[in-house]
């Protein structure tokens, strides 16, 4: 869904309206514009700011603090490799280098054809069973070359 | 047939699902009454999924499972070649002392009737029928010390809330667990999720404070599943709400989830995160138990912290302080992890030496190689050679050799582990995360990831640099990210002098 097409206004309204009264609602707000649009988009922040009483400054401060918003949405298929100490014991790094390779993209990116975002991530409290993903949310361990590219080709996690 | 199965996030990234479905389709094809609970894990990542079935003396044990093994589950459970005995009899299981962890595995998370049933809810009963004060007082007494890595004595940052005079106090469960090799947090809250609800209550009833908050960490979606629903129920059931357990004082929690930021495992820089805030790390004091959330006062403890009351309060302080060594009392439930061959939770009284938690009951790496190096607690945690496994676990220990225990997390590495590049990824890690709050921090990671790359050049004038780089950052930092950075930095260089002994490289 574009933000554009309409009903982003009145979406974010009520949005908005669903959060108030609550102490602390930034954080919460700013994940629930992502989860309804894929992305925050730049569009929802002078809205959000008004409703809360802060300044854009304030809104983007937060939001550029976060390693989960995005700014745009993200592919269809979203894997998060784990980058941290104990999946690098078990050969993380070669894997985020075959999966970079294999794409063209870098961490952080999407394909160009929209199929693939390639985010990196710092431990899945999966450390006993690297090297550790999550694919679309599902939880992916022991994680090897074949298995990577079978994923990244759109298997099934 | 009543049978077992994990349904933990490292359960599931190993299978358990098609197992699961698997033993769904078997018993349907035979016409079995299938009774198929979902629990936490043992801790036996290794064996994961690992399957129980009911015996004649306890459940029987098999694993690791896959959709392939299920089948013959049905025809002759003892002759199974997946079989491993009595899942309690096991060596991992008989060897620990669970008592944070008594219930993860046993149970249905959910079924709130089968925790009261395992002895849940005990402590916090307990809890209620004494004065505040005297649950304070029973908490010190126990020797319990925050296991979120700093080891504060939780006894006394719950007196000092206490003594704080508010309307409002709070009770927040840090349960951003972002160090890599840990995972007991999501462990608890996946597989028992009621005993950290009643510890919470409990920490409530003690201090004064009416509101709950876990911070839970936005990698972790099986847990924030799990838990939603706990909070759900505990609600339904009146174990959270206007009077906890339909007479104690009002107590409701709320559960925050995080966006990916490392940082936010510090106290203040979670509190601001609740707030709405950009969450950069606040300067102490102000401490948190007297002015934390919104300004008022507030205790912050970890979720493992949080969860070892239970099991104090329906036991007596006497029992857990009666486990340990030194100054580092009762349980703790180590993780073992990274290239292990028997990896999991492990939960023991402190005391274990470090080459026993890794030689005999890990097993040493899963690659069969030697072990390199062990990083005991976390990103910023030290790593130790094998000349050091003669460390004792506890907290004074381990900073007595230039170490600390943190959330006692523990990664092996194997003999291909290169101890230049793993210092170089702290510090990359600490330039990605940092708050940008200290200049030590914020500019000294970043340095020191271009100090180790002329390191890796062979420029060996880089090294006193690195070192007093490290210096700055240990003594300057406001938090623990810049502040302990230099742990796994300056131990790999001392421990492993042959890899930062690099040939000069040529000058292009």
């Amino acid at each position: 869904m574009s933000p554009d097409d309409g009903t982003f206004d009145a979406r974010l309204r009520g949005l908005l309206a669903e959060h108030a009264g609550r102490d602390g609602p930034l954080l919460p707000i700013l994940q629930a514009v992502q989860a309804e649009w894929g992305h925050v988009p730049r569009a929802a922040l002078p809205a959000i700011a008004a409703a809360l009483n802060l300044s854009r400054a304030e809104v983007h401060g937060v939001l550029s603090f976060y390693h989960d918003f995005r700014e745009a949405p993200a592919g269809r298929r979203v894997v998060k490799l784990c980058r941290a100490e104990a999946c690098q014991a078990m050969g993380a790094e070669a894997l985020g280098a075959q999966a970079r390779a294999r794409l063209g993209i870098g961490w952080g990116e999407t394909t160009a054809d929209g199929a693939i975002t390639l985010d990196p991530v710092f431990c899945l409290g999966l450390c006993a069973c690297g090297p550790a993903a999550l694919v679309d949310g599902q939880p992916v361990g022991r994680l090897d070359a074949a298995r990577l590219d079978a994923i990244l080709a759109g298997a099934a996690p | 047939m009543k049978v077992w199965l994990s349904q933990d996030a490292a359960a599931r990234a190993l299978g358990a699902e098609a197992v699961a479905a698997a033993l769904t389709a078997e018993a349907a094809r035979r016409g079995v009454a299938l009774d198929l609970v979902r629990t936490g894990s043992h801790g036996m990542v290794w064996l994961e999924p690992l399957v129980e079935v009911q015996g004649p003396a306890g459940r029987l044990a098999f694993g690791p499972m896959t959709p392939a093994d299920v089948p013959a589950l049905f025809d002759a459970p003892a002759a199974h070649p997946r079989a491993l005995g009595e899942t309690l009899a096991l060596p991992w299981m008989r060897r620990q002392t669970r008592l944070t962890f008594a219930r993860c595995g046993m149970t249905d998370p959910l079924d709130l009737g089968a925790y009261e049933a395992a002895g849940g809810l005990a402590g916090l009963r307990r809890a209620l029928a004494m004065p505040p004060a005297e649950v304070v007082q029973a908490v010190t007494e126990s020797g319990l010390r925050g296991r979120g890595g700093a080891g504060f004595p939780t006894g006394i940052k719950w007196r000092t809330a206490a003594g704080a005079s508010a309307p409002q106090k709070h009770i927040v469960c840090n349960a951003d667990e972002g160090d890599s090799g840990t995972f007991a947090d999501r462990m608890l809250i996946e597989g028992d999720p009621f005993c950290l609800i009643e510890g919470m209550a409990i920490a409530g009833h003690a201090v004064g404070a009416t509101r709950g908050w876990v911070y839970l960490r936005s990698e972790y979606p099986d847990a924030i599943r799990t838990l939603a629903r706990a909070l759900g129920i505990a609600r339904d059931m009146g174990l959270l709400g206007p009077r906890v357990l339909g007479h104690g004082p009002a107590f409701d929690i709320e559960l925050r989830v995080g966006a990916g930021a490392y940082v936010c495992g510090e106290e203040t820089s979670l509190l601001n995160s609740i707030e709405g805030r950009r969450p950069v790390v606040r300067a102490k004091p102000p401490l948190p138990a007297h002015e934390g959330l919104f300004g008022q006062p507030t205790v912050v403890n970890n979720v493992l912290t949080l969860a070892s009351v239970p099991v104090i309060l329906a036991e007596g302080p006497a029992f857990w302080r009666d486990f340990g060594i030194g100054r580092s009392r009762g349980t703790i439930p180590l993780q073992i992890a990274g290239n292990v061959r028997r990896g999991g939770l492990f939960e023991a009284a402190f005391g274990l030496t470090l080459g026993e938690i890794v030689d005999d009951i890990a097993g040493g790496t899963a690659s069969g190689r030697p072990v390199k190096a062990v990083q005991v607690g976390g990103p910023l945690g030290a790593y130790f050679p094998r000349a050091l496994f003669g460390t004792p676990f506890g907290y004074e220990e381990f900073a007595a050799r230039g170490g600390l225990i943190g959330h006692a997390g523990i990664v092996l590495f194997d003999d291909s582990a290169d101890m230049l590049a793993l210092a170089r990824f702290a510090m990359e890690f600490c330039a990605l995360e940092s708050c940008g709050k200290c200049t030590p921090c914020r500019i000294g990671a970043v340095r020191g990831v271009e100090t180790l790359d002329r390191i890796a050049r062979g420029d060996a004038a880089a090294r006193p640099l690195l070192e007093e780089l490290c210096e700055t950052m240990k003594f300057g930092s406001l938090c623990a990210l810049g502040g302990f950075t230099p742990y796994p930095v300056t131990s790999a260089m001392t421990h492993f002098p042959d890899d930062f002994a690099r040939p000069r490289e040529a000058a292009a």
